[in-house]
């Protein structure tokens, strides 16, 4: 049994039950306990001051690659649990797209039992949509729930047969989970690596229109309202995506849609002298896009903040543009950076954006948490919302540094994780770190 | 020789030059000319210097132009081309960089793939870079060339009407001449299928056609790029027939040009596609001064990356320091 740890005096903000108070919260056997004023703390209960911190549900990140099986170089479900707790978040939600993917019940099987060995944030296997994500036919998907699956996906490698996604989204009906969608039409998007436009122009490099995304958006909506399934839009990056979101969920569709801390923060012109650590798949898009995005997250059309955490290897980002592999690291820079660049600069208040971090996850991934209500788990994020730091990639928990955030001041991250009742970051003892792997130039 | 090099320490594209710079490379191979109608052409300017020549794409006309001009100007030249090497062995472009800079060279000249090649290896190693060809990105010795022969046929490079007719969204050569004209005051024009032409082009402040006829029309200047075989199988264009019938620069479309066109080719011609013949062949075109030329505008290069001043480049190709 761990010993109740009682927070005192922080900002408890519960956004699903409009909750924000600075007040005591007691957590006893994994559960929240109390919330009150002047909580006794009882007998050898572990007591921290959080005055001037920010307690919240714990953030969950439905959106991570953590690269096990198949490209532990990259990461490991444990760094990147470990990762993700240094980030402040109490869960995440491992993508399939590992080799071999996570297409059936033994597979999803292993995420759990090494996340739950990870002693980080909580990790929730994906599954496949199709079997060997080929795009083929449906995996087991009523099995990998059973083995605790909790959403259906493709990322990475999307179904492309439109017949195969309306499969997908009336079978999952059974199920009660999601089906995340990863929209890119590969004919249009093919040999792209950043997007189309005058900087990829004057770049010489292939671009990807905002056509590949929408027209994916677009066919996913129309099938999602066809089949009464519930549709996650990953990653959404273009204007118009955004616009087709918004209208589908004023007519009633069942749709929930991310946001990425890159795609509200950055355009392409973080390509410019071909950054590696600027290519991901959505790509970074227009001034005009990252406004959209940053209003239809501010409205709630985009109500999730997912980082899309795609952790590699600096052997493999440090080539040619076109040679590298999509993706950056994000699960350290997340808070922080929403903190910095839409709280403090007003684009939402802090308790929207604790809403898109953990209650809105949770309830579009249907996972325990997401809210501080007595007798729920004691998922909790304690967050300094002031605490101004340098990203500095050789201090990651992350295998691998690719961000290009590197540099970046920003003002906001963890002070305490804590999963379960049990603390498992703390930012006034953080636990050992593995060694930078970089290289070193002459 | 100046502590401050005339165009930094390497060449990756005109995009990052300044009209100036550009101005006196052109200037400053207008002496060098000269040196390749000798009886024995070879000065001493770089004598004791080490160039490797690194191709990986196949090159014929850019690795000999160069090669001659390091040749002329008495360096001693490597050549390393993809086939055979360790690159096709697996190593990586970092690798190869790392091993040239433990040899300590002088000067690497690049033509590579990808867009972004020629930057990556500069800022890796302390060798000057010379960008001989990256991906769709820039190739900066061609377009410098180009804008030599035009200037030596017109005089003058201001004001002038250059049209780049063809697969302009592939094409290097395309956006080099972009940034150099551009920058020298000419006034620039792309026309080909819209399927070959790159997003947002005329942000680059250059006019867009789509119909030869109205290029030619406007035009002093036709640079025609070449059409590569595989845009036919990527389906950019139906057929090269097609291509020739609707966009080709046949003789017929030149003699009901307005006025005498100046006709460039950065070669190897695909006669009968975009270019016919008698057009190759005849009065206007003057592709192979364009030839010529490179060697001096590749020598300028290198002697201005090796620290000379287009001031100096007189005196200097007489041996006298």
């Amino acid at each position: 049994m761990t010993r109740p740890l009682l927070l005192r005096g922080g900002r408890v903000i519960d956004p699903g039950r409009g909750l924000d108070e600075v007040l005591d919260v007691l957590l006893a056997d994994g559960v929240v306990a109390r919330i009150g004023r002047d909580l006794e703390a009882p007998e050898g209960a572990d007591v921290r001051d959080a005055g001037g911190l920010v307690v919240a549900p714990g953030l969950i990140d439905v959106h991570v690659h953590l690269r096990e099986p198949g490209g532990e170089h990259k990461e490991t479900i444990a760094t990147g649990a470990r990762a993700a707790a240094a980030g402040g978040f109490t869960a995440v939600c491992a993508m399939p797209n590992t080799d071999p993917p996570v297409d059936d019940p033994a597979a999803v099987g292993f995420v759990r039992a090494a996340g739950a060995r990870a002693g980080g944030a909580r990790v929730y296997p994906t599954g496949a949509v199709s079997i060997g994500q080929a795009g083929e036919r449906l995996a087991e998907i009523g099995e990998m729930v059973a083995a605790g699956a909790v959403a259906i996906t493709d990322d990475g490698r999307p179904v492309s047969d439109a017949g195969l996604m309306r499969l997908a989204l009336e079978y999952s009906r059974t199920f009660g989970i999601p089906v995340a969608s990863h929209c890119e039409e590969k004919a249009l998007s093919r040999g792209g690596s950043m997007n189309e436009g005058i900087v990829s122009t004057r770049l010489g490099l292939t671009g990807i229109p905002n056509a590949a995304e929408d027209v994916m958006i677009a066919r996913d909506l129309i099938l999602a309202e066809l089949t009464g399934g519930r549709l996650h839009v990953q990653h959404v990056s273009t204007a118009r995506g955004v616009a087709m979101i918004r209208e589908a969920r004023a007519r009633g569709v069942a749709v929930t849609a991310e946001a990425t801390p890159h795609h509200l923060t950055l355009t392409d012109e973080a390509v410019d002298g071909y950054d590696t650590n600027a290519k991901m798949n959505p790509p970074l898009r227009t001034a005009a896009d990252v406004e959209a995005v940053r209003a239809g997250f501010a409205d709630g059309t985009l109500d999730v903040l997912a980082t899309d955490h795609a952790p590699h290897h600096y052997d493999e980002k440090e080539q040619a543009f076109d040679d590298a592999p999509f993706g950056i690291v994000g699960l350290e820079t997340a808070f922080g950076l929403c903190m910095t660049e839409l709280v403090e600069k007003g684009v939402l208040t802090l308790p929207e954006l604790i809403r898109r971090m953990s209650t809105n996850p949770a309830r579009a991934f249907g996972l325990p948490g997401g809210t501080l209500a007595e007798g729920t788990i004691a998922d909790v994020s304690v967050l300094d919302p002031s605490a101004a730091w340098t990203v500095d990639p050789a201090r990651f928990y992350s295998k691998s540094r690719n961000t290009p955030f590197a540099g970046r001041k920003l003002r906001g991250r963890a002070a305490l994780t804590i999963v379960g009742g049990v603390v498992v970051y703390d930012v006034a003892a953080p636990p050992p770190r593995q060694p930078a792997l970089e290289r070193r130039h002459a | 020789m100046p502590s401050a090099p005339y165009l930094g320490k390497d060449l990756v594209g005109l995009e990052e030059l300044d009209a100036d710079q550009i101005r006196g490379i052109l200037d400053t191979a207008e002496p060098f000319k000269e040196i390749s109608e000798r009886a024995i052409k070879k000065v001493p300017v770089l004598r004791g210097k080490t160039i490797v020549n690194l191709f990986f794409e196949p090159s014929t006309r850019t690795r000999i132009s160069f090669e001659f001009a390091e040749k002329r100007l008495s360096a001693d030249t490597v050549n390393v081309a993809a086939s055979g090497s360790s690159v096709q062995k697996g190593e990586t472009l970092v690798d190869t960089a790392r091993n040239l800079e433990a040899m300590r060279i002088d000067m690497v000249v690049i033509r590579h793939g990808s867009s972004g090649a020629a930057r990556f290896l500069g800022e890796r190693i302390p060798s000057n870079v010379i960008n001989a060809g990256d991906g769709r990105h820039e190739h900066p010795t061609q377009a410098l060339l180009d804008m030599l022969t035009i200037r030596d046929h017109l005089g003058r490079l201001e004001g002038v009407r250059v049209c780049i007719v063809g697969d302009v969204l592939h094409s290097r050569v395309a956006r080099s001449n972009i940034w150099g004209l551009t920058k020298l005051g000419a006034e620039v024009a792309v026309c080909g299928p819209p399927t070959l032409l790159p997003a947002g082009v005329e942000e680059l402040g250059v006019r867009v056609f789509t119909r030869v006829e109205e290029a030619i029309e406007w035009a002093e200047v036709l640079n025609v790029l070449r059409l590569q075989l595989e845009r036919m199988h990527a389906g950019y264009i139906p057929s090269l027939r097609e291509y020739n019938r609707v966009f080709g620069i046949t003789r017929e479309r030149v003699e009901r040009a307005p006025r005498d066109l100046l006709i460039l080719h950065p070669g190897p011609m695909n006669r009968g596609v975009e270019i016919d013949s008698d057009v190759a062949d005849g009065e206007h075109s003057v592709i192979l001064d364009q030839v010529t030329n490179g060697v001096a505008v590749r020598m300028a290069v290198l002697y201005l990356l090796a620290g000379g001043a287009p001031d100096k480049a007189e005196v200097a190709k007489h041996g006298v320091e």
